[in-house]
């Protein structure tokens, strides 16, 4: 791989204020990422890169952005790996019925039916169902879970795990690579367009447990994939720990969109660190949907390489409560005539805290390169906060670069005037928030859109109370 | 009927309407007069139960009941409507999704789609207005015009209509008096606040209220109106010994 983004996540980042820094105790004990490894029956090639991530994470700092996390004690995270005492199915029937019935709750059965071309669930630690349809696996369509990919397909994996996303870049990617479990691995043919978007849910069920799923797409030449991601946890009395990865590679000409809807429960940290590759005329578009969690910190990234790559970073945050969002889209031009897109908004609440933190780099060289950044945010009252922190590195003159912020306060002066119109005051918050969100629910695939929708309704169904 | 009933209004501690007693019969006009910042916007709010404007004294009572502490909406539902003078934009917020909002919420009416547009070409209101923020860039007619919308689709009882001619064009401000004088006719009750007499041209008010500083001072019938046409506030409120 001819390209090094090596420490970009923490370089930006300086300049930034923050009260104290995050402090990361307990150990992670080598004999348990050699135990992982030996359940796993993994290849030596793993086995070593595991630990040389474990290596690197007992010696990077701690980052120094996050200034509301004081501290992360991975000794209390009693679980950092859980197999769920179930075997993979592919047939609803064959999972226990209590785990059936978690995902009958959730709606997977019915989406897979009616829209999915696959679909990956992982319960904690491990998938527990793998659905692929037919016409899928005639296309030629890999779509597997990740551990499975590392013995059946070793040269596919090895050309591409943790070479979008390097263990070395920050402490937490560390972590990540030395505990990674759960997953799923997609590989789709030259040429392959596939019809239907596939999709990976991840459920966390306990408490003081950590996740940390790694998902691979390879797009290869000119093939089309829309894949969902949906994370989704019970209420637990205490905190539990996500930190998943995604890498994506997309070939010349391919297209790839990525959509999250993320809905942990109020006692999730979640970092979810995600990048993809794209190649010369590549196409990658990340949606997120950022509603659940305590803490999230996400930033979807993509590397424009190869000439002419395009990509396209929609987010979607709400911190209705005391709850954090730290998002934003990172983009690197490493290449001519390559562009960006990015359409962030967020909305808070009830002393909810919105950040955005997004990089536009534009190295030498990418000459005739397009960027735009947009970032709104909608503040409902005085206890909430959202801030901005866009960064540009132009490298490169001849590029064209654009970032706009704006900022929408609610005013009582809004809610009267559609209280007079017979609206009580939550019915009026509602409708300013759906209203807010609308250009970016028109991007969504219907089903999202129309859930998301709800998910916003019932957020702020409640919003000031009745009347 | 609405009875504004010696009430007194405070904004952020400061008193703004004093004492203020205003009557409007069920079929009735009357105007408010005044020049600005004499009180006029603020009793209107006052009357709409705008949190920030507080009746710290008196009540307000509408068809018989006291609804000075009723929430703003509680007060649209029983049928009284504030015709804003200024009316704040809502980004994002279209009139089609406001009154897809008010259907779901307390009125259902059948095709509110078709209605509108129907509406909206009645009062001249451009089609393409129906989509866009309430009010977002918006012209001074336009936006007369989205409130006149609104009142003729909510059919409301009691009117509380702010300087709705300012803005309006000629053609506007027929249209505007005539939908008045037929509200009135089908029994409505009508608070017509100006500081123009020209619409008063149009529309005959039974009688005419002037504020001044927080306070009405001065009323009589309409002939209020040609004399502070011709002579100004002044004149008004000298001849009454104010």
């Amino acid at each position: 791989m001819g390209f090094d983004i090596r420490g970009f996540e923490l370089e930006e980042l300086t300049g930034v204020e923050y009260r104290s820094r995050v402090e990361i105790t307990g150990r992670v004990s080598r004999s348990l990422v050699e135990e992982i490894s030996r359940s796993k029956k993994e290849p030596e090639w793993m086995r070593r890169l595991r630990l040389r991530a474990l290596e690197y994470f007992e010696e990077a700092p701690a980052p120094q952005w996050l200034p509301y996390i004081q501290r992360i004690d991975l000794d209390e995270i009693t679980t950092l790996y859980t197999k769920p005492d179930v075997e993979v199915a592919s047939d609803w029937s064959d999972l226990p019925e209590e785990v059936r019935r978690i995902y009958e709750r959730l709606g997977l059965p019915e989406a897979y039916a009616r829209y999915l071309a696959g679909l990956t669930t992982v319960l904690d630690s491990e998938s527990v169902f793998v659905g692929v349809k037919d016409f899928l696996r005639r296309l030629g369509v890999v779509m597997v879970p990740m551990e499975e990919a590392v013995q059946k397909y070793p040269d596919l994996v090895k050309k591409y795990f943790s070479r979008v996303f390097p263990y070395t870049d920050h402490k937490f990617a560390a972590l990540h690579y030395a505990l990674w479990s759960g997953g799923v691995f997609v590989y789709v043919p030259r040429g392959v367009r596939v019809p239907y978007p596939v999709e990976a849910f991840f459920f966390l069920g306990r408490e003081m447990e950590g996740q940390f799923e790694h998902s691979l797409i390879v797009a290869d030449e000119g093939s089309e994939l829309v894949f969902i991601e949906g994370c989704s946890a019970p209420r637990l009395r205490r905190e539990s720990f996500h930190d998943g990865m995604v890498e994506i590679y997309a070939h010349p000409s391919s297209r790839v969109s990525f959509v999250t809807v993320q809905n942990w429960s109020r006692n999730i940290i979640n970092f979810n660190n995600k990048r993809a590759v794209a190649e010369e005329g590549a196409f990658v578009e990340w949606v997120e949907g950022s509603i659940g969690s305590k803490i999230t910190v996400t930033y979807p990234s993509t590397v424009l390489r190869g000439e002419g790559a395009k990509t396209v970073s929609t987010l979607l945050s709400i911190s209705n409560g005391g709850y954090i969002k730290d998002t934003g889209s990172k983009v690197i031009h490493a290449a001519p005539r390559t562009s960006s897109r990015v359409l962030s908004k967020s909305i808070v609440a009830n002393g909810g805290l919105s950040v955005y933190r997004g990089l536009t780099q534009v190295n030498k060289g990418a000459v005739g390169s397009a960027s735009h950044v947009e970032c709104e945010s909608l503040i409902l009252d005085e206890k909430s906060g959202s801030y901005t922190y866009p960064i540009v590195h132009l490298l490169e003159r001849d590029a064209d670069v654009g970032h706009e912020a704006s900022t929408l306060r609610l005013s009582e002066d809004q809610v009267f005037y559609l209280m007079s119109r017979g609206l009580k005051r939550n019915e009026a918050v509602s409708l300013v928030v759906n209203g807010f969100v609308r250009d970016v629910l028109r991007k969504l695939p219907f089903e999202f859109a129309s859930m998301l929708k709800r998910v916003v309704e019932l957020e702020f169904e409640e919003y000031g109370g009745v009347g | 009927m609405l009875l504004v009933d010696n009430v007194s209004v405070e904004v952020g501690g400061k008193l703004v309407v004093r004492d203020v007693t205003v009557e409007v019969g069920d079929g009735e006009i009357v105007a408010l007069m005044g020049p600005n910042g004499s009180g006029k916007t603020s009793l209107a709010y006052a009357v709409m139960g705008h949190p920030g404007y507080r009746v710290v004294k008196g009540r307000v009572v509408l068809n018989g009941e006291d609804i000075t502490n009723l929430q703003p909406y509680e007060r649209a539902r029983r049928g009284l409507f504030l015709f804003f003078q200024n009316p704040v934009e809502v980004k994002g917020v279209s009139l089609r999704d406001l009154f897809k909002a008010i259907n779901t919420s307390w009125r259902q009416v059948e095709g509110v789609d078709s209605l509108l547009e129907e509406t909206a070409a009645k009062v001249g209101l451009k089609r393409e207005l129906l989509d866009r923020g309430l009010n977002e860039g918006f012209s001074g007619g336009e936006k007369k015009r989205s409130e006149f919308l609104q009142a003729l689709l909510l059919k409301p009882k009691c009117l509380l209509m702010d300087e709705p001619d300012s803005g309006l064009d000629l053609e506007g401000v027929r249209l505007l008096a005539d939908y008045i004088n037929s509200v009135a006719r089908e029994g409505a009750c009508v608070l017509l606040i100006t500081h123009y007499p020209s619409l008063l041209q149009l529309v005959r008010p039974s009688r005419v209220l002037v504020m001044r500083n927080g306070a009405v001072v001065a009323s009589g019938g309409v002939e209020l109106v040609d004399k502070i046409a011709r002579e100004g506030y002044s004149s008004v409120v000298s001849h009454n010994g104010l």
